[in-house]
């Protein structure tokens, strides 16, 4: 189990980094961001939240940087991140939660379709190489190119309108409340194909080509030909041989890429205006809402760092030979 | 002893296709028959694993049949081609009657499943009716055969040794109780002490389990050991076929002549070791002729032009006129000028 | 046993041959993906003198669809996108490159080192690198480029390339570990030589499909990141680029106002310098690990006429028969 403990322990450290970056980065912001807040806010603010802030952006002229520090590790400890600039007077914490749950649902569980669908898919056409499958290929390539965001607007383009059944903003009817029922269900559901099918068919692509590669790889180890040679059937030597192998190091890639991908399905948050993290961010880069954009820089980092560990754990459970080691 | 079970005739196989086609083997004919150890060997290039993979179709691309048949006898049933077979005939065919150990025991295992799974997963495929718990009895009982305990089944391939391994790819070899057994250099990565061990389990296997089998290696003084007939190939093609120890006693091609002392023998009288000058040949650009006679100490004229005729030496049988294909064991054929075969109308 | 994921790239580098490199180049992915490049790279150095209109002057032509006097249309302020498109490019392909140069000098010196050196050093390294791969790209980049007083397309490439090196990095370790073990390596360090000259003369050399595929992902990376800046508004000053014009299509409601001609052309670009550097990247790769070439002809005529696909574990039979040269059977 030495495996997981050294990948916790990188994990931690990696999340140690991004505060630290999170601590270093508004000490670099030139003029004083809080002030301009409080004279806008005009007195509305309790001394708490100035005092909170002043932490966040190292205003504290009188603290030493370790004492500086230390007070943001114990305010990030409690849950403050500050507050909002744009949805003032909301602290950070509270938006995020708001945006948190739509992200982690939308993105969330495309990025992990898109890859378990573009590894089935990869596997087929790795397999039956030469076959007219290969003619996938380049439009795959092209498809993996186009930005995320930008094959958002043409879904919007073409498939939304007044008489479509595909709305093209938010992620609710507008006249609901949210709550469990049915309506509320159906209309999230609704709102979610959408964005949802640009993810999916956006961040396919790049599953499907680096499938198909290590299948072609895989296809000529010497036990899948041992596989041929026992005259097993072609579905056993293709998923129990060949992308049972084949899939490791796309798993690996998954991991490490995730940071990335996160990046880009974000962003079609913000063309369908779906009222995530993603959309928060944008937000927060035009009022300049600096809490706002560290606290979702965190957030994003945090989960990231999740999902590669439980990419992690499912590796662990792949591949034997890891779990022997240490 | 004296009837075929495996048959190769004509076989010819390409690299590639059309103008930039290599021919990799050239009108193989070869013979085995019930019970014998065929050794097969040659240098690297010679064609020797390529031979072994094309009559089971297992080359990959850009590897083609240009032609040949390959029979396989069944016990009391008529000869099939399996290389008119469709694939699903094939699958059928394969592990249940010929079987392969390959090179490399290092690779041929699936590193992500138990060893277990990978004995039980090939009875399975051909026998869906049996129960998972005989299957299970069915590989203990393989290890055992192959001197690995039983509570090995449940590892996985990295946890075994080199040697292991192997043992464990022959015990797979033999789940089903094939007629023919190829073995594809199946020892060259191990140390000289388990490859020994290795190969005198398997010659006590098949005097038990009375299989036939092939056996492909570079090391010739190790078949004149364990085989009972040896084919030499060179360039492509099958350059002599003797028994063994009628080879070892008096190799009549050049070729064998330099392979056989390029080894140090294991028995027998001691010989000098000379080695052979040159290097295999380029099968992009064969020499013409005889592909050997670039290297060769006896070459004549002719040997640079005409390609010579595998076939029976008038000096060396007893029977002169011998078809092809009625030999027994004891008959030789070479292919060499030396020893100019008798003209059976081509 | 330590297991190595990398993907693609991660196969033998074996001691390159001249007559190879001609083959790259006769490489069919590759120069497709070439050719398109230069058409990029030539756009980029002479955008500003072809394009017909200023791409920041106004006209009276507001909103118009493509027509002969603009191609690409206006947008709501009577701009011409082609021009827009046209001179943007040259900011697209200097902040590719720019930053695909600075993450790979990165790379290779952290990478190679860490691979090389082995120890502490080298674990620490390798663990940055990790760092800097898992921490996500896109946020990071807004919250520096939100500190820095000004964003010009070179600080924005030098950001780009300052954060985007770990990938590479972590592909040229595992590459140098195994190189490392090679028997002429072990030679050179047994003989005494330097290492610098070991790693320059030595690794490096066989490094290069690694490195070059590196650089081609890299810039593939920075543009498409360059240009999600510039749509959610941290753009390069004044400097035109395709993410701009996204960016104003955007924020106009182009979709609402159906001028689908706004951001239709901007994003065919960004697709097809993707696609023509991706088949860079394909063509390297097949280059180093000739399994995923493609070999010419898969399919393959019988002797009766039909057409059997070449496949591993089913060798073809194009005859039966005995071959050309052979001899008749009985």
């Amino acid at each position: 189990m030495s495996y997981l403990l050294k990948r916790i322990v990188f994990y931690v450290f990696t999340a140690w980094a991004a505060i630290t970056i999170n601590f270093f980065i508004p000490r670099a912001i030139p003029g004083d961001p809080v002030q301009a807040l409080i004279t806008r806010s005009r007195g509305q603010m309790t001394t708490e939240a100035v005092q909170s802030l002043y932490v966040l952006f190292g205003l504290d002229k009188d603290a030493s940087l370790a004492e500086q520090y230390f007070s943001y590790l114990g305010q990030l400890l409690r849950g403050d991140l500050g507050l909002s600039f744009t949805y003032f007077p909301s602290p950070v914490s509270q938006v995020l939660g708001d945006g948190l749950p739509w992200t982690l649902g939308l993105v969330g569980i495309t990025t992990v379709l898109g890859f378990l669908i573009g590894t089935a898919l990869g596997t087929g056409i790795g397999w039956r190489r030469g076959s007219w499958a290969d003619a996938l290929i380049p439009v795959t390539t092209f498809v993996s190119s186009i930005p995320y965001f930008w094959l958002g607007l043409i879904a919007i383009a073409l498939l939304t309108g007044p008489d479509s059944f595909f709305p093209a903003s938010g992620a609710y009817d507008n006249g609901l409340v949210p709550n469990p029922d049915l309506e509320f269900i159906g209309s999230v559901v609704q709102h979610g194909i959408l964005p949802a099918f640009t993810i999916l068919v956006s961040s396919m692509a790049g599953w499907i080509l680096s499938m198909r590669n290590m299948m072609v790889t895989v296809a000529s180890e010497d036990y899948v030909t041992v596989a041929h040679a026992k005259g097993l059937s072609d579905r056993r030597v293709m998923v129990g041989y060949a992308a049972r192998n084949a899939l490791l190091p796309n798993v690996s890639g998954f991991a490490l890429s995730l940071g990335f991908i996160v990046g880009g399905t974000l962003l079609v948050e913000i063309v369908f205006s779906y009222p995530g993290l993603g959309l928060q961010l944008f937000q927060a880069v035009g009022a300049k809402d600096y809490p706002l954009m560290q606290g979702i820089f965190l957030i994003i980092t945090l989960s990231v760092l999740l999902a590669n560990f439980l990419a992690d754990v499912a590796y662990l459970a792949l591949d034997p030979r890891t779990r022997r080691e240490g | 002893m004296t009837d075929a079970v495996l048959e190769i005739r004509g076989l010819n196989v390409d690299y590639g296709l059309g103008e930039d086609a290599v021919h990799a083997i050239r009108d193989v004919d070869l013979t085995l028959h019930r019970g014998e150890v065929l050794g097969l060997a040659g240098e690297s290039g010679s064609g020797k694993s390529t031979l072994a993979y094309g009559l089971t179709r297992l080359l990959p691309p850009p590897g083609v049949i240009t032609g040949g048949e390959v029979l396989y006898h069944p016990d009391g049933g008529d000869p099939v081609d399996v290389l008119r077979m469709d694939h699903a005939a094939l699958r059928r065919f394969r592990w249940a009657e010929t079987a392969i150990v390959f090179q490399g025991a290092m690779n041929s295992l699936n590193p992500v499943h138990r060893i277990s799974t990978q004995l039980t997963d090939v009875i399975k495929a051909h026998d869906p009716r049996g129960t998972s718990a005989a299957r299970l009895a069915r590989a203990r009982e393989l290890l055992h055969l192959v001197g690995i305990s039983a509570d090995r089944l449940e590892s996985y391939p990295h946890q075994l040794s080199g040697g292991m391994r192997q043992r464990v790819m022959i015990g797979m070899a033999l789940a089903l109780e094939p007629k023919v057994v190829i073995m594809d250099e199946p020892t060259t990565a191990l140390d000289v002490v388990v490859q020994r061990q290795i190969l005198r389990q398997l010659v006590e296997l098949r005097e038990r389990l009375g299989f036939s089998v092939v056996f492909i290696t570079h090391d010739l003084s190790l078949l004149v050991e364990f085989s009972d007939r040896i084919a030499i190939m060179y360039g492509g093609r099958i350059v002599e076929e003797a028994a063994s120890a009628d080879l070892y006693r008096d190799p009549l091609h050049p070729y064998s002549h330099g392979l056989l002392n390029s080894f140090p023998a294991l028995r027998g009288p001691k010989r000098e070791l000379t080695g052979i000058p040159g290097s295999p040949p380029d099968l992009r650009g064969m020499p013409s002729g005889c592909a050997f006679h670039p290297r060769c100490p006896h070459a004549m004229e002719r040997c640079g032009v005409e390609v010579p005729v595998l076939g029976v030496p008038p000096d060396k049988s007893t029977t002169a006129h011998v078809a092809v294909d009625q030999r027994s064991p004891a008959d030789r054929t070479v292919a060499c000028w030396l020893h100019p075969v008798h003209d059976d109308g081509f | 046993m330590t297991v190595v994921p990398t993907t693609g790239t991660a196969t033998p580098v074996a001691a390159p041959v001249k007559r190879r490199r001609l083959r790259f180049v006769a490489n069919p992915k590759a120069t497709t993906g070439l050719v398109i490049l230069g058409f990029f790279a030539l756009v980029a150095i002479i955008g500003p003198w072809i394009a017909p209109y200023d791409p920041s002057g106004r006209s009276n032509d507001l909103l118009q669809g493509p027509s002969a006097a603009h191609w690409f249309g206006t947008t709501h302020l009577g701009q011409d996108i082609f021009s827009q498109v046209v001179v943007g490019t040259r900011s697209v392909i200097v902040v590719g490159f720019i930053a695909g140069i600075v993450a790979t000098i990165l790379s290779v010196l952290v990478g190679v080192t860490s691979g090389y050196l082995g120890g502490a050093g080298s674990e620490l390294l390798s663990a940055l690198s990790n760092v800097f791969l898992v921490l996500p790209a896109l946020p990071l980049m807004i919250i520096i480029t939100s500190t820095l007083p000004e964003t010009s397309t070179l600080t924005i490439a030098l950001v780009i390339g300052l954060t985007s090196w770990a990938w590479g990095a972590r592909v040229l370790r595992a590459q140098t570990l195994s190189l490392r073990g090679r028997d002429y390596v072990e030679a050179a360090r047994a003989t005494g030589e330097k290492t610098w000259r070991i790693i320059l003369f030595e690794i490096l050399p066989n490094l290069t499909a690694v490195i070059a595929s590196g650089f081609v992902g890299t810039v593939i990376f920075a543009v498409t990141l360059e240009i999600t800046l510039a749509f959610i508004g941290i753009g390069a000053g004044g400097d035109w680029n395709w993410g701009t014009v996204l960016y104003w299509a955007q924020s106009q409601q182009a979709l609402a106002q159906g001028a689908w001609w706004w951001f239709v052309p901007a994003g065919l670009a960004i697709a097809l310098l993707g696609t023509a550097l991706s088949l860079v990247n394909f063509g390297i790769d097949e280059f180093v690990s000739p399994r995923l070439r493609g070999g010419g002809k898969t399919n393959v005529k019988t002797a009766d006429g039909h057409t059997v696909r070449m496949r591993v574990g089913f060798t073809p039979v194009l005859a039966t028969k005995a071959g050309p040269e052979g001899r008749e059977t009985p």
